[in-house]
């Protein structure tokens, strides 16, 4: 018989990306995703059976993590841009220098809109699901998706009615990893 | 003011996104995550075994 548990192992990525983009701190996000995979596993008679593990395990890591924010306010706040890090030491074609800029720009979002941003413009959540990770009405996170949006494509000045040139390399990037992927 | 920007624009930010996502997503994950993972299978397994151990319930 499979435990139902082996399943957690799968999400261990993407939890760790969350915790990265929620803490921005490598040592901080992992010290997140030890306490979170013990609560999961202590509290699994919980997770309802053919739901979304990944939204029920990033509920419970964003729940931990504001949970110790309040408690130790002053640490959490040393940001190490990891996500522009991340990206840059890729040897990636010329999409690097738009995705340098776009993390910068990314990093300025309040954490509300970063976190809406996160779930459902690269975690792939439904509104619904992001709306009950976070704990808020779905026109919240709708609105906080929308304005952090507006907010990236004002930032790196994609509003203007011109094609920007580069987009296409970009998007042909990724496409072309995804389809690998 | 703000007219609706254009999908391509969202696209491209939701593309971004997910690419910044994935990278990190991808990154090769510390082994204290599997090693934690077995430690709480072989616990639960032991406590099992001696149902009568004193639950070492930590006080969250």
């Amino acid at each position: 018989m499979t435990d139902p548990r082996d399943e957690l192992v799968e999400h261990l990525g993407a939890m760790r990306a969350f915790a990265i983009s929620l803490t921005r701190n490598t040592a901080t996000a992992d010290d997140l995703v030890q306490d979170t995979l013990v609560k999961a596993w202590t509290n699994f008679d919980k997770f309802e059976q053919g739901s979304n593990m990944r939204a029920w395990l990033f509920t419970i890591l964003r729940n931990t993590y504001y949970s110790l924010r309040r408690k130790r306010r002053r640490e959490v706040e040393d940001a190490d841009g990891i996500m522009a890090e991340s990206l840059s030491q890729k040897p990636d074609h010329d999409g690097r220098l738009n995705m340098r800029d776009f993390n910068v720009a990314f990093e300025q979002l309040n954490d509300e809109q970063r976190e809406a941003l996160i779930l459902v413009g690269a975690g792939g959540f439904s509104y619904e699901e992001a709306a009950e990770t976070c704990g808020v009405k779905v026109g919240t996170i709708k609105s906080r998706v929308n304005r952090g949006r507006a907010r990236l494509a004002e930032l790196m000045n994609m509003d203007e009615d011109e094609p920007i040139e580069i987009t296409d390399v970009v998007t042909a990037g990724i496409v072309a990893q995804q389809s690998h992927a | 003011m703000p007219k609706k920007r254009s999908d391509r624009v969202e696209r491209e930010i939701d593309q971004n996104l997910k690419r910044a996502f994935d990278a990190l997503a991808s990154e090769p994950l510390p082994d204290r995550f599997t090693s934690l993972l077995d430690q709480l299978k072989a616990k639960e397994t032991s406590d099992n075994a001696s149902a009568s151990d004193d639950q070492e319930g930590r006080n969250d």
